[in-house]
């Protein structure tokens, strides 16, 4: 029986070559210092309305902001909730007297990664997953791999563990090209700032019994343990893609549809419950650390991660049941 | 495991079912340990699907295939360690050079190292290009590539899929030469194609198939034997000749294929028959034609070929 070592090596060594992993890394290194810029001018812009660089006087006039908006009668409720959550976190902050968006690199890097956690990351994951198997069947390399004297399941599974290391790649690379770079311009520090965790959404009023603060760096950890939980079920289910639709276009397609429906579903379904069943609705993870209000009522971080979990083994079940057994006929 | 062990591969019953169609309809055939066997028949017939499920690509609805006694299906990754094999077109990853192609299969089999490597690669004569990309490959180079990739487990069946596409006529006769010394070192080759000249020259034996049941299995010379030739006649008159064809008895008129009638000169005037007949009445009928004032420019037998047994044997379905 051959170990699985060398079968990771060749399905490592292929994503490589095909320079999946490169396209990857340089779409990061594009992306993040136009998001850098922004953030930079953003602060700026503040700056000039304020006259001053006093973070409490902002976060004051971000409160205000708040409140008149709230009380106009044109916001859709759903807004006002949202609102009412937001005046609640600020103005605990306020009174403890910690600055939630102090410019350094952690905290671009922190805000930087619960952005993109619902469609940035999960587009990267499918640059990597979406051909692992739709690949070698329109290339029809499949033939000369599934000849070898190796059970199909390993072959597969081979391809799944390459996949969860370059999905935990990207987590990383996204983490440490955005500190990098966007510590170039504010700076390197803020690891150990206190950032509050444990906010409770509990309709419109926040549960602040088990507030806490933790240094920034362990909260860039949760956060990206979370996110990497989250790209992992887009990365199961992209390989399930993958294993059903012979094209490789098809399969990212279909997968960046599904992704998309659920970002807008997370905007306009906050009234029908049951699409908190759907997996798309559910990736954001690491908002629930900061304590938004989810898009739809009833969901909390065990639900949600309950849900990937049950959509990625569910579809790990069907890929390889179907690869195992399916007759290769072109 | 007595009567299998002596057959390298054994086909028994194979039988495929694809929504609602029977596409192979239990088909049967042994191969012997080094003999080139071929697999005769015309695109559709089959053949590929067949291979597919020689080589565990295709789970058969029906029957068994066993390698040296293992059935390739149960006790797959036993079976294929014997099998090498070429399923269609040889394709590679374009992205990587020959020998890292190499070395990707190579490392799904145990025990291959890089001296294997070399060794194959110095077998189909590929050093000068082995560390090219394979997308600037020929399809010539490819197929040597396909051929080095299949040796790598030192194989005692190697199956061939139209080996012959996109060679030229060099590279076709240096594939002969190339599959027959394999066969003389012991190994066991399976070579299907479409031509039919190709197996003539090739293969020992032949397994003819047609709408996805074997219609005939045999050595190809004694299948030869059961053919009859055809008889090419160049003269003037079409209306004459064919009265005097008329008389003769057992005599068949069969149509005369473009590429036959090309080897001929043609003359302004004058038409081309193909005869199916006796060939001892040749020398009659040639007389027979001169006494009813008929010109004769030439009479040419054509050997009987596997072409004709294909068409005597499926009633005239065409074969390109």
């Amino acid at each position: 029986m051959t170990s699985l070592y060398p079968l990771v090596k060749n399905e490592v060594l292929k994503i490589l070559k095909k320079k999946r992993f490169l396209v990857v890394i340089l779409v990061l290194a594009a992306l993040i210092p136009i998001f850098t810029y922004a953030q930079l001018k953003v602060a700026q812009n503040l700056q000039e309305q304020f006259g001053s660089t006093d973070w409490k006087l902002e976060t004051q006039q971000r409160i205000t902001d708040y409140t008149n908006r709230l009380g106009s009668a044109r916001v859709p409720e759903e807004w006002k909730k949202y609102m009412m959550v937001q005046v609640q976190q600020l103005q605990y902050y306020l009174d403890k007297d910690i600055n939630p968006q102090s410019p350094n690199g952690v905290t671009f890097t922190r805000g930087f990664l619960s952005e993109t956690v619902s469609l940035f990351v999960p587009l990267l994951v499918l640059a990597i997953a979406s051909d692992l198997v739709s690949g070698e069947r329109s290339g029809g390399t499949i033939k000369m791999l599934l000849t070898r004297p190796v059970k199909r399941w390993r072959i597969l599974a081979s391809k799944l563990i390459a996949l969860t290391m370059f999905v935990s790649l990207i987590i990383i690379m996204t983490i440490v090209l955005a500190y990098l770079i966007s510590g170039s311009v504010f700076g390197y520090g803020g690891w150990d700032m206190p950032v509050l965790t444990g906010f409770q959404v509990d309709g419109t009023e926040v549960n602040t019994a088990y507030v806490h603060a933790i240094d920034q760096w362990l909260f860039l950890i949760m956060q990206g343990g979370l996110a990497w939980f989250s790209a992992m079920a887009v990365a199961c289910l992209a390989l399930m893609v993958s294993v059903l639709v012979r094209s490789t276009a098809a399969s990212i397609v279909i997968m960046m549809a599904s992704i998309i429906a659920g970002l807008i579903l997370a905007n306009i379904a906050s009234s029908w419950e049951s699409a908190k069943y759907l997996f798309m609705v559910n990736l954001d993870l690491p908002d629930y650390l900061t304590g938004q209000l989810p898009p739809i009522e009833g969901m909390t971080l065990p639900f949600s991660m309950t849900i990937l979990a049950i959509w990625a083994i569910g579809s790990l079940i069907v890929s390889f049941g179907v690869f195992t057994k399916q007759d290769i006929l072109n | 495991m007595s009567s299998s062990a002596e057959h390298v591969l054994s086909v028994k019953n194979l039988k495929k079912k694809l929504g609602k169609t029977m596409i192979i309809k239990g088909i049967s055939f042994d191969i012997y340990a080094g003999e080139i066997f071929g697999f005769l028949g015309p695109n559709g017939s089959g053949k590929t699907t067949t291979i597919r499920m020689l080589v565990d690509l295709i789970r058969p609805t029906e029957g068994t295939v066993t390698v040296c006694g293992l059935d390739v299906h149960k006790q797959h990754t036993e079976a294929l360690k014997l099998m090498g094999s070429i399923v269609e077109n040889p394709e590679m990853y374009p992205y990587m050079t020959g020998w890292e192609n190499l070395e990707h299969f190579a490392r799904m089999v145990p025990g291959i190292g890089q001296d294997r490597i070399q060794e194959v690669v110095d077998i189909v004569g590929m050093h000068n290009r082995i560390h090219d990309k394979v997308k600037n490959y020929s399809l010539g180079m490819r197929q040597r590539l396909g051929i080095a990739q299949a040796l790598l487990g030192k194989p005692k069946l190697l199956i061939m899929d139209e080996p012959t596409n996109g060679l030229d006529p060099q590279g076709i006769k240096e594939l002969r030469e190339f599959i027959r010394r394999l066969a003389n070192e012991g190994m066991s080759l399976f070579i299907s194609s479409h031509l039919l000249s190709e197996i003539q020259l090739m293969c020992d034996r032949v397994a003819i198939i047609s709408h996805g049941e074997v219609i005939a299995v045999g050595r190809v010379d004694e299948l030869l034997e059961q053919s009859t030739g055809k008889v090419l006649i160049h003269v003037d008159s079409h209306e004459k000749t064919m009265q005097v064809l008329e008389s003769f008895n057992g005599l068949e008129v069969a149509e005369a294929e473009e590429i036959e009638m090309a080897e001929l000169m043609r003359i302004p005037n004058t038409t081309i028959l193909a005869v199916r007949m006796d060939m001892a009445e040749i020398a009659q009928l040639n007389h027979a034609l001169v006494v009813a004032g008929v010109n004769v420019f030439a009479i040419q037998v054509k050997k009987p070929s596997l072409e004709e047994l294909f068409l005597n044997l499926t009633g005239g379905e065409s074969i390109d």
